[in-house]
């Protein structure tokens, strides 16, 4: 058996227990171990109820848990909150002020081990020990993160976290969650998904992002710009969503691969730039990273709600293609294909994730940059001495793309209906020929698309068909499933538009359940197969209390 | 050497009479008195009767959403900052629709020429009030006249601190020339708000009107002092002064960006070395 550790910190804001939950990945990951970071937390700076919860395993966990073993807790509502997640031998950890007789509590003199400003590190010492890693890693986590900025005070670190791990070695029964069997995976990258996405973006070529801060989204342009100066991408912070936008649809048409990121209430307000960047044929990668609406909704929970709000985005009739990445990896990859799509088809491209992908964390293998292609822009400049047509009517829809500002050609673009060269018209018949020559790219799009993955042999009993950031916690649960001797398979879509039905329609059809797991209160991507195929998916496992799913969430559901 | 003929006469979508006219000729005018090629000039336009005016000239264009020309002219010079950048549209577009953008290009100071065509109506949509309307204005959406107080874009713009603020008329074709020439080499975003005669639905500012109302501010006017721009500014009625109101020279925003210095995105190659640094960084 794998060994699988669920650990939650929770406490109120500002209590130190990112830290605690950071220095803790740290070492586990330099241990060897694999991880999964989630973070809950209220929309707020200060006080609340906040979770840093971390699943350690021998194995990779694509998904969280929802029973907790080890529940370290900084004030008393974090018991009263999570006590009944506790697994049979789960232990509580908390201060002896906030402890109970009760057996499943460790009640550490916290006062005694260190004074209240640094509880993190007594929390940080006593863990070290119950999950049996080294003291002197410990000790160089503390260093790492602290020893640049504050090195006065690493003495004192040292000394209380020495002293809490004493105080557990002598007061909590050992290998009750020892940890063993890490194996040396060299230096791994630690990332969250919205690290990954920037990454991605760099890797795929974006010299340009425009946006304004909404959760869950912002880090990633926060991350670009941390290395814009190294990388030339240039960031800017506009005045609202629709400047980000058109903004960036600017950039694009003047030579810069862009992308905008944003969450549900702002992309509602970049609507219209993605109908300009349709009419326009200007590229555009626009990030939507979702959250439980409507309105503003849960600010900082997740949920798979818009859907179909980004298929139908923007009025008018114009191609695209929507990426719903499920994994860091596939964060980093999708969003590099996403912006060679959008490149190579002059049309918006999306990447729907969610709060949950974009704010857990794993160690990953390093990327390999030798294997990447950015897009460029503007590579072939001279075709002839014909005067130049921005929206030349093509086969296959798309139109040789000049950049302007270089000399003997003019490019011209327009919101409007338009000429072949750009300018605008009310002909009908260009009209037409226009409508019918931008859909063509879809037929081109239609030839790219990423088949969903199949997890299964042949024909199965029980389906779980699901899209985006939900295929960890579905493929752990068809492994419980699988164990329990039930013949069960998974789907998992990260491309949901456009749809091919000749890519899965034979495992829906062959399958004799086939459940959708959404996290949403509409079974949208149901609804959309059953539009796209006329295959009707008969039940479905929904989430949208604004939590991810877990494994236990979906088996506890399934029509069984 | 550029000349008026290389950018082009064609037919346009505009009323007889219309002050659209004098704005373009102005406009060609004062791109060939700046020595620029059309492959050189970016329009960006938004929605409305002037902002089919890059459709009669030769240069790129980029016409856009309604309000939204300045976001998207602001984009295409960081891509690209070689690109001499006009964004070009009505008062309904740029001080309505727009109007947090056009603050916004105010605070941020790229090299652009604003260039609006302030006719104080809705031409497009057949003559409703607009941001710049007289407070009493008639129209078949305001019966009773408009209610708001119009808006003042020169002074919000000597307010706001813009590096380079005009007013020229649509009817004084070299002058306003001559603004638009000033404005193009400016260093740093410079509004030139138009006076322009609407014939089809502005019955009161008429071309009669403004040349009753408008005079042009003499060489003793010294448009580097804030708080007699500002007066000047706010001089709005009875009297119309027309010319460079305020200009001042303010740090470049496009400067801020170290890679801009290396000129436009496109032609930069991705660097594969600092890529793999930054990803150590995540280690």
């Amino acid at each position: 058996m794998p060994q699988d550790v669920n650990i939650v910190i929770g406490g109120e804001a500002g209590q130190g227990l990112v830290t605690i939950g950071q220095l803790l990945s740290k070492v586990l990951v330099r241990a060897g171990y694999e991880i999964l970071v989630t973070q809950g937390y209220q929309s707020r700076i200060r006080g609340g109820h906040n979770t840093f919860a971390v699943r350690v395993s021998t194995e990779r966990r694509l998904a969280p848990r929802g029973s907790i073993d080890i529940l370290v807790a900084l004030n008393r509502e974090t018991i009263d909150l999570h006590r009944e997640q506790l697994t049979e031998k789960g232990r509580i950890i908390t201060d002896s002020g906030f402890a109970s007789d009760a057996a499943d509590t460790i009640g550490a003199p916290f006062t005694d081990l260190g004074p209240e400003r640094l509880w993190n590190t007594v929390a940080f010492g006593l863990l070290g020990n119950i999950l049996g890693l080294p003291p002197d890693m410990l000790f160089q986590a503390v260093e790492g993160m602290i020893g640049k900025k504050h090195p006065e005070t690493l003495p004192e670190n040292k000394e209380i976290l020495d002293k809490s791990y004493q105080w557990a070695t002598a007061h909590v029964p050992q290998d009750l969650f020892t940890m063993s069997g890490g194996q040396d995976q060299g230096d791994r990258l630690m990332l969250n998904g919205n690290d990954a996405i920037a990454l991605g973006a760099l890797a795929g070529g974006v010299r340009f992002c425009s946006f304004y801060p909404m959760t869950p989204s912002t880090s990633i342009a926060l991350n670009l710009i941390t290395h814009a100066d190294v990388m030339g991408v240039v960031v800017e912070q506009t005045e609202d969503e629709i400047a980000a936008v058109n903004m960036a649809i600017g950039a694009s048409f003047a030579g810069a691969p862009s992308m905008v990121v944003t969450s549900g209430g702002g992309f509602a307000l970049m609507v219209e730039g993605i109908s300009l960047a349709g009419m326009t044929e200007t590229p555009l990668l626009v990030v939507v990273g979702q959250r439980p609406g409507p309105a503003t909704g849960l600010p900082t929970r997740t949920e798979q709600g818009d859907l179909e709000f980004v298929l139908h985005a923007g009025h008018g009739e114009f191609p695209r293609a929507v990426y719903a990445p499920a994994t860091l990896e596939s964060c980093y990859r999708l969003t590099q294909t996403a912006l060679q799509t959008s490149e190579r088809y002059q049309t918006p491209v999306f990447l729907l994730t969610d709060q949950f992908l974009a704010d857990s964390y794993r160690a990953i293998p390093p990327f390999d940059v030798e294997k990447i292609s950015p897009v460029r822009t503007g590579t072939d400049q001279h075709l002839g001495p014909q005067r130049y047509k921005r929206y030349t009517v093509t086969e296959s829809g798309i139109s040789p793309r000049l950049l302007p500002g270089v000399p003997d050609h003019l490019v011209v673009a327009d919101s409007d209906e338009h000429y072949e060269d750009g300018h605008i018209t009310e002909d009908l018949e260009v009209r037409v020929a226009m409508v019918d020559k931008r859909l063509r790219k879809l037929q081109g799009l239609q030839g790219e698309v990423l088949p969903p993955g199949y997890d299964g042999e042949g024909s199965v009993d029980l389906l779980l068909v699901c899209w985006g950031s939900t295929l960890g916690p579905v493929k752990e649960a068809v492994a419980v499933l699988r164990q329990q001797g039930r013949n069960s398979a998974c789907l998992h879509f990260e491309q949901v538009w456009p749809l091919i039905p000749a890519q899965f329609l034979d495992f829906l059809a062959s399958a004799k359940k086939v459940v959708c797991v959404e996290g949403n209160a509409t079974a949208q991507f149901a609804g959309l197969i059953r539009r796209e195929t006329g295959f009707a998916v008969s039940a479905h496992v929904l989430r949208y209390d604004g939590l991810p799913f877990t494994a236990r969430y979906i088996l506890d559901r399934l029509p069984i | 050497m550029a000349t008026i003929d290389e950018y082009g006469k064609y037919e346009t979508a505009w009323c007889p009479g219309c002050g659209n006219f004098g704005i373009l000729n102005a406009l060609k005018q004062a791109l060939v008195s700046c020595g620029l090629l059309p492959h050189q000039v970016l329009l960006v336009s938004g929605i409305g009767q002037a902002a089919k005016t890059p459709h009669y000239l030769n240069a790129n264009v980029f016409n856009g959403l309604h309000g939204r020309s300045l976001p998207a002219a602001q984009g295409a010079k960081l891509a690209n900052p070689e690109l001499t950048v006009i964004a070009q549209s009505g008062d309904g577009c740029m001080y309505g629709e727009g109007g947090n953008h056009f603050l916004a290009a105010l605070r941020r100071n790229l090299d652009l020429t604003i260039l609006v065509h302030d006719n104080r109506v809705y031409g497009l949509t057949k003559g409703q009030a607009s941001p710049t309307s007289e407070q009493g204005f008639v129209t078949k959406a305001q019966p009773h006249g408009a209610a708001s107080e119009p808006f003042n874009p020169v002074a919000v713009a000597v307010t706001m601190g813009a590096s380079f603020v005009a007013r020229g008329y649509a009817g004084f074709l070299d002058h306003l020339a001559d603004l638009m020439a000033q404005a193009v080499k400016h260093r740093g975003t410079a509004l030139v708000d138009i006076m322009q005669p609407c014939v089809s639905f502005n019955k009161i500012n008429t071309y009669k009107w403004y040349k009753e109302h408008c005079y042009q501010l003499t060489e003793d006017y010294g448009p580097t002092d804030r708080d007699q721009a500002l007066r000047t500014a706010l001089e709005f009625g009875e009297r119309i002064p027309l010319g460079v109101i305020w200009k001042t020279e303010k740090p470049l925003f496009e400067d801020r960006f170290p890679v801009l210095k290396q000129g436009p995105l496109f032609k930069q190659e991705l660097n594969k070395e600092a890529l793999r640094k930054v990803m150590t960084g995540y280690m």
